[in-house]
């Protein structure tokens, strides 16, 4: 068991360097002036002279990547033009927003789209199955940011039911004493019912719109992988053995259909990541997102570097999970010989 | 779908056949015959919007901005009072145009360089395996993100980018069939008689390859919309006062939470509506060439 | 046959499937009875419809075959035309079958201990703690060494013959009355496949069982059967006591299909090749019999409705001019 995930990590390695050499290249490879980039729109010609020292932009390319590595290895991210602040703190401490957001978005998604898809597979042909694959494509089709819009729209303007979807947290509230970092989580460990219920309205609509983006892969694997399991042998066997039906849809089928779902998360991961932007600009969430929307207006480059490396790391990180999770799950992995 | 060794460089179904199963999978789904009219109607638009407009997409009006839909104007005007209708034409051939440059960008080089990966091995498949990989170990958004503010604020960019992220999924397939085919009989016969290697490739195997990329292409001029709106809705790419859903969208979000819902929402429909097509159209092409692998 | 009243009796059985290019006559007018104790052979070709035969009892066929007329008795109720969830008590408890490719009828990711604690849970009213019990007792039965530790295992980590013998388990954990086994033997090498069916024939005399043995291998049903039933093309065409069959088959289906069998003293030049195919069973014109158009021996009269001729009181054929 330690020998696979020790193997998994090494195996996800080439992908860490393959992050930092293109984020190296975005940042000081390309054409045009990566000092100019750095020092701002408004810098006078010293500035950018000063700036291009600093960063040792002056130096070979070799020597600039050696630099970067380092530079990268003690945490330093640079410094946002904006705020003068380094920015990897910043990032630390808006990530578990945006974790907070995706992890939730994740969690409807999929309590959603499986039983869609076990619901599909179940009556295959049938106007359910019809029904349930054209919803899948529509919300594949709908622009993150539109949801979002049109959910706020209709639930907060309309209707009245949504909060002003303006953040984490109602302006009456405070946060609560940070344990995680996830509003939710720290809210119940504080005991603050009120403010846990508070959170959780404040989170719907946006976990909500990040979900809809992501059922359409995580229902079409499902039914997918249940229509194939359901027409497998031990299936056979096990309705002939007399087991009951929702013993042997649940406990038999969809557990074994499961395991394909579990290997497309990767990808339902860099959908959730990329849209978390999107979701954090619509709904003003204080998260990476944001942080890298205000900076990208503002022209200032660093944080936009330090949001593509964080997020392309912790996209790894997330794949490397997904890896384990599924040589837990499945007894046949790790029987390398 | 088995290559008979006769005419190697005919895709295997013959075209004629290929259209009566057409015709079968038309009557069959009317979903798929209205995705393909709707797209028809999104091409002629793209080609005569400028012409067919109303009023002028950049024409400012700030004595009529912010006026719902009414019979002046059809989907009201925007902060500025620009007609939404003529903006919301105009854009369709932006969307398209970048859609479709990034989709064939990264289709040609991808097959190409799938291809050769698949057909070769070795050391080229290691390399551009690897390369795609490394483009896979982003969240593809976020790396579209950084290419075009590493590159600057323009069009181009955001189809450079666009066309980067989708590489490794045609890169993928074509390696992946152009490996099922090497050893084809089709293609020791055509050794046989003399044809070098990359000929093979090129007349022999690649036009065997199209057909599931087709399904691909249409998937991705979807995914390639709502990636350059999305881009365009950050402020990234697009500048205004150019016309293109993303970025109205945008401009709409503000007024949405007021109230003003027709700022966002008729961009927002337009863009969902193309993106619906695309997918209807991949989905219904899927079932033409290969009913086995629907999911 | 140690009691009057068989204890499954199929009667004009009809099957049919709907697939998209036609309608599979699968099954057609079969009658077969089995007694407490018996073990009845079910023999032919492949696409012969043994296996549907079996599925349709149990009431488990695909969604796409029905069954268009008969009845098959069961201990006193009619199975084919009970309602499932009276298929599910029985399915597993008073009848069970076993299956070919034993690695694939297993859970590949359940523990195979667990899957026989499934069944008793399901059919028995006994605590987890019971069941874990009576699974690894199951287990020795069947001849699994070190079976408390064997509950453990995963079917990947074991071997053909072995999974065989955990679906036997599965099989007899809940003591039916009848033992369908389909092909139990295919792809087992020859040693592992007398072994497995030793134990059947073993297990099954301990509880007076009834076992329906369905196989293309006219060798082996020779030497585990007391009668046997031969198919052809959805029809039965003969059925006799396993004696009497191999020294006097009456249908020429039955005698070309001995005659093609491999034996010891007969070199493989000799064995004669049965001459045609399986008649598409989708067609609309299928013949009465439907081995007349392979039938050396065919007339006129082989066109109307196949008679029931009983040669003996045991052993019937369906032939205008049987051998």
């Amino acid at each position: 068991m330690l020998k696979t995930i020790a193997q998994r990590l090494f195996g996800a390695l080439p992908n860490v360097i393959g992050v930092v050499i293109v984020t190296f290249i975005l940042t000081r490879a390309l054409p045009g002036d990566p000092a100019a980039y750095f020092a701002g729109a408004a810098a006078t010609p010293e500035a950018v002279e000063q700036v291009r020292r600093q960063l040792g932009l002056d130096k070979s390319l070799p020597h600039q990547f050696l630099l970067y590595v380092g530079d990268l290895a003690r945490g330093n991210l640079g410094n946002s033009l904006s705020t003068g602040q380094p920015v990897l703190p910043e990032i630390a401490t808006r990530l578990p927003a945006s974790l907070e957001l995706t992890l939730c978005g994740l969690v409807f998604a999929m309590i959603v789209a499986i039983p869609l898809g076990v619901l599909a597979a179940t009556r295959p042909g049938s106007w359910i199955d019809h029904l349930c694959r054209l919803l899948a494509t529509a919300g594949v089709s709908l622009p993150t940011f539109f949801t979002g819009l049109l959910l706020a729209y209709i639930f907060y303007y309309l209707l009245g039911i949504a909060p002003s979807p303006l953040g984490r947290l109602d302006v009456v509230f405070s946060a609560p004493p940070t344990v995680t970092g996830f509003y939710l989580i720290d809210s119940l460990f504080a005991g603050d019912l009120e403010l846990f219920w508070a959170c959780n309205m404040q989170l719907m609509l946006p976990a909500i719109t990040l979900g809809l983006f992501v059922m359409a892969p995580i229902m079409r694997m499902t039914r997918a992988a249940m229509l194939g399991v359901l027409s497998s042998d031990f299936i056979r066997t096990a309705r002939a053995s007399g087991l009951s039906r929702t013993t042997v849809l649940y406990r038999y089928a969809l557990r074994n259909a499961l395991l394909p779902v579990v290997t497309t998360l990767g990808m339902v991961f860099s959908f959730l990541l990329g849209s978390n932007v999107l979701v954090e600009k619509v709904f003003a969430w204080p998260g990476i997102g944001s942080y890298v929307i205000e900076a990208l207006v503002a022209s200032d480059y660093a944080p936009v570097q330090g949001f593509v490396l964080t997020m392309a790391l912790l996209y790894v990180l997330l794949n490397l999970a997904i890896d384990i999770l599924y040589g837990v799950i499945d007894p046949r992995v790790g029987v390398d010989g | 779908m088995s290559a008979n060794g006769v005419s190697a460089t005919k895709t295997a179904p013959g075209w004629r056949a290929t259209l009566r199963h057409a015709q079968y999978v038309a009557t069959d789904n009317p979903v798929t015959l209205g995705a393909f009219v709707l797209f028809l109607l999104f091409v002629l638009l793209a080609l005569c919007g400028p012409w067919i407009a109303p009023y002028d997409p950049l024409a400012s009006d700030t004595a009529a901005a912010l006026q719902g839909p009414s019979a002046r104007h059809w989907f009201g005007t925007d902060a500025l009072g620009r007609d939404m209708l003529s903006r919301i034409v105009v854009a369709t051939r932006l969307d398209f145009g970048i859609a479709l440059c990034a989709v064939f960008a990264s289709f040609g080089i991808g097959a190409a360089l799938g291809s050769i990966a698949g057909f070769y091995g070795g050391w080229a498949d290691r390399l551009i395996g690897r390369c795609a990989d490394t483009i896979m170990a982003f969240p593809l958004f976020v790396l579209a993100m950084g290419i075009v503010a590493a590159l600057g604020n323009t069009v181009a960019n955001i189809i450079l980018a666009t066309a980067i992220i989708n590489l490794p999924f045609y890169v993928r397939v074509a390696r992946t069939e152009v490996n099922v085919r090497r050893h084809a009989g089709f293609v020791e016969a055509a050794r046989l008689t003399g044809n070098s290697e990359a000929r093979i490739l090129a007349r022999h195997i690649f036009p065997n390859v199209l057909p599931p990329m087709m399904v691909q292409i249409s998937l991705n001029m979807g995914w390639a919309i709502l990636n350059a709106a999305g881009l365009s809705f950050i402020g990234l790419g697009v500048r205004p006062p150019q016309a293109e859903w993303g970025i109205m969208v945008a401009e709409g979000a503000t007024h949405i939470i007021s109230g003003e819902w027709w700022v966002a929402l008729f961009p927002g429909a337009a863009l969902m509506l193309a993106v619906f097509c695309f997918n209807l159209l991949g989905d219904g092409l899927r079932d033409i060439i290969d009913p086995r692998r629907r999911t | 046959m140690n009691e009057r009243i068989p204890l499954l009796k199929v009667d004009g059985l009809t099957v049919e499937f709907r697939t998209r290019s036609g309608v599979v006559r699968a099954l057609e007018n079969i009658d077969l009875e089995i007694f407490k104790g018996e073990t009845v052979g079910v023999v032919g070709e492949s696409g012969s419809g043994k296996s549907v035969l079996s599925y349709a009892i149990l009431g488990i066929l695909d969604a796409a075959g029905r069954v268009t007329a008969g009845s098959a008795v069961f201990d006193g109720m009619d199975m084919l035309h009970a309602r499932e969830s009276e298929l599910e008590e029985i399915r597993g408890r008073e009848a069970s079958m076993i299956f070919q490719s034993p690695r694939t009828a297993l859970n590949p990711i359940r523990k195979v201990g667990k899957q026989i604690e499934d069944i008793l849970l399901r059919h028995g009213s006994v605590t987890r703690a019971q069941a874990r019990e009576r699974a690894i007792e199951m287990l020795g039965k069947v001849r699994i060494p070190d079976p408390a530790r064997r509950y453990d295992a995963y079917p990947f980590e074991l071997s053909g013959g072995m999974c065989q013998r955990i679906l036997i388990a599965m099989a007899l954990a809940c003591e039916p009355a009848l033992l369908i086994a389909d092909e139990p033997t295919t792809g087992l090498d020859v040693t592992t496949q007398a072994a497995i069916m030793d134990l059947v024939r073993e297990l099954g005399r301990r509880r007076n069982l009834a076992t329906l043995l369905i196989t293309h291998d006219l060798g082996m049903a020779a030497e585990y059967c007391d009668r046997i039933v031969v198919m052809h093309a959805g029809h039965v065409v003969e059925t006799a006591p396993t004696a009497a069959l191999f020294r006097a088959p009456r249908h020429p289906y039955t005698a070309s299909l001995i005659a093609a069998t491999p034996r010891v003293e007969v070199s493989l030049r000799q064995l004669a090749s049965i001459p045609g195919k399986l008649p598409d069973l989708r067609r609309t014109d299928l013949p009465a019999c439907r081995f007349s158009e392979r039938c050396a021996r065919r007339e006129t009269a082989c066109d109307a409705p196949l008679p029931r001729t009983h040669i003996e009181p045991q052993h019937m054929v369906a032939c205008w001019r049987p051998l």
